[in-house]
């Protein structure tokens, strides 16, 4: 009862829709320029890993990977170390302006970051962090906060009260109680929450290409300024694209159990 | 379950305030000042009262006008992106296999385009779309539709919107998955003793089931829609012409481009204003639809 007919065919068409023009990404990164340019072929004739060869050899390349998963650790640290006291007083207890202030987070979720690309600019500038991974890591915090307050606020509110008190009777203190009991029983909450702080760092490009220029430029900026230089490297800018898809796929991967109910941020 | 009244924490909500404060406040003071201002380069700064704001709301004015045309075309595209990926959205997390190892292959398919940086996501259509080296533009060409995103315009539309679609999709029906496999099976159980048909299953249990998530699914999609940047740029660059120049496109041109930080600075704050007036709406409208769950209200 819980499907609909046809859902077979559904979802295959659905997922090839889906795969189609990844498939087509990475078949490109496969083949030569010369091959890219002069033939319509379905997989590569002559397949060559000399795009990927370049990436992994070329400092300006691969050095853009390494300050991508930088900053996006960086910040994926700092959303989850201060959301996780901020969801458990959300939870628990009632203060003045609690509402006021959840949503005044949840409005900077929803905050364009366009509007915020050139403030921060001079901001970063003025305190001497710009082009530094701290700076992206720091900016991209406006929209992963408030997700990880309210992601782990849901998942929070599945722990019965009963075992705070239990713990407070039981003679812990506040802090150990959160480490000790609170933590270990929200773990998949935590890794929700880190999946997605991961998941909007990695894939926003507007802030990070705006917060640096040379020593912490992203991928996604190598991969707009150094393809337009010299014509159009298809090939190339081709396997750098499937070389960023891997760290998503690895995450997905770790978290898949419980992606549905991350994606309904711990609200089911 | 109530919740007790405690003052002190705040003290837990500390940290939170001052990270979101840094990076919120303190910048969207600086445009406030510049909106009111009007800059001739040289860091030299001049009072211009509201007259960015008069400018940007008539659209007689260049400003304005641009203003308007991207506005509509944010609203026409986060309308039209709405209306195609929540009935799909809810159709495919109806299809989900029930069990198995499908289920988390499924899962992982679905996610894999959220999770692919944006401006990849734009380099992809590219590629897959350009009439000489990507496989869609080279099949429609050749099955004689005509077809080029770079100086059509209608084409280009139907990409920015196929790719939004791929793109975002998955979201939604993550969202209604999660909410269908709350529905405990003795609701299924009861619909069936009762006789009931698929499409009243469907009305009576699963569509209530999935009030709230689609909720945030219809929020997430419509503010991440209305600000959408990265992909059009990447794809069509806001051409041909101006066809594809949503808010976002027109403030990054005006901010970065020009350096008219005076009227970057109105437009942005118009621009918030309008995000910041629909989240209330939506989470207005969230948190009623959660008082039957006393457990969530007020936090939620």
């Amino acid at each position: 009862m819980h499907s609909i007919p046809g859902r077979r065919v559904i979802m295959a068409l659905f997922l090839i829709f889906l795969l189609l023009p990844i498939y087509w990404l990475v078949n490109m990164s496969f083949k030569t320029n010369t091959e890219i340019v002069t033939t319509m072929t379905l997989w590569p004739h002559a397949p060559t890993l000399q795009h990927y060869k370049r990436i992994f050899t070329d400092e300006s390349w691969y050095s853009g990977y390494i300050n991508s998963l930088e900053y996006v650790v960086l910040n994926t640290i700092i959303s989850i170390a201060v959301a996780l006291p901020a969801a458990y007083a959300f939870s628990r207890y009632r203060f003045l302006g609690d509402k006021h202030l959840f949503f005044w987070l949840l409005s900077n979720r929803m905050a364009p970051a366009a509007v915020y690309a050139l403030p921060f600019f001079n901001l970063y500038s003025a305190i001497g962090l710009f082009d530094t991974p701290w700076a992206v890591a720091l900016a991209h915090c406006i929209f992963n906060v408030p997700l990880a307050v309210w992601i782990l606020e849901g998942f929070v509110s599945g722990v019965p009260r009963e075992i705070d008190e239990t713990a407070f009777l039981d003679g812990y203190s506040f802090p150990r109680f959160f480490i000790k009991i609170l933590v270990p029983l929200i773990a998949s909450g935590i890794g929700v929450a880190a999946f997605f702080c991961f998941m909007f760092s990695w894939v926003e490009l507007l802030l990070a290409r705006t917060l640096t220029s040379v020593n912490a430029k992203p991928i996604a900026a190598v991969m707009t300024r150094t393809v337009s230089a010299a014509g159009m490297d298809w090939g190339l800018l081709a396997a750098a694209g499937v070389l960023t898809i891997i760290p998503g796929a690895l995450v997905i991967w770790f978290v898949r159990n419980y992606i549905a109910r991350g994606f309904a941020l711990g609200r089911v | 379950m109530d919740k007790t009244i405690n003052q002190k924490a705040w003290f837990l909500v500390l940290p939170v305030f001052l990270v979101v404060a840094f990076s919120a406040i303190l910048p969207l003071m600086t445009v406030v000042n510049y909106s009111m201002q009007d800059t001739f380069g040289n860091n030299q700064f001049f009072w211009n009262g509201v007259g960015w704001f008069k400018e940007l709301l008539d659209p007689s004015t260049d400003l304005g006008g641009r203003f308007l045309a991207s506005l509509g075309r944010n609203l026409f595209f986060s309308g039209v992106i709405l209306a195609i990926e929540v009935p799909l959205g809810i159709v495919v997390a109806l299809s989900m296999p029930r069990e198995g190892w499908s289920v988390a292959a499924c899962l992982v398919i679905l996610a894999l385009p959220l999770l692919i940086p944006w401006n990849v996501v734009g380099t992809i259509w590219q590629i897959f779309g350009r009439p000489d080296i990507g496989l869609l533009g080279y099949v429609l060409n050749n099955i004689g539709i005509n077809y080029n995103y770079v100086s059509n315009e209608i084409d280009a539309w139907v990409t920015v919107i196929v790719m939004d679609v791929w793109h975002w999709t998955s979201l939604v029906a993550l969202l209604c998955y999660a909410g269908l496999k709350s529905i405990p099976d003795a609701y299924y159980q009861a619909a069936q003793i009762d006789g009931a048909s698929r499409w009243a299953v469907f009305r009576a249990i699963q569509l209530p089931k999935m009030h709230r998530v689609l909720l945030i699914a219809v929020l997430l999609r419509f503010m991440d829609s209305f600000m959408i940047y990265t992909e059009p740029f990447v794809v069509t660059g806001g051409g041909p012409g101006n066809s594809t120049t949503f808010i976002s496109i027109e403030l990054v041109k005006i901010a970065l481009g020009q350096f008219d930080l005076g009227k970057a600075a109105a437009l942005s704050l118009v621009y918030n204003l309008i995000i910041l007036i629909v989240c209330w709406v939506f989470y207005t409208v969230m948190t009623n639809a959660g008082t039957d769950r006393p457990a969530k209200e007020g936090a939620a």
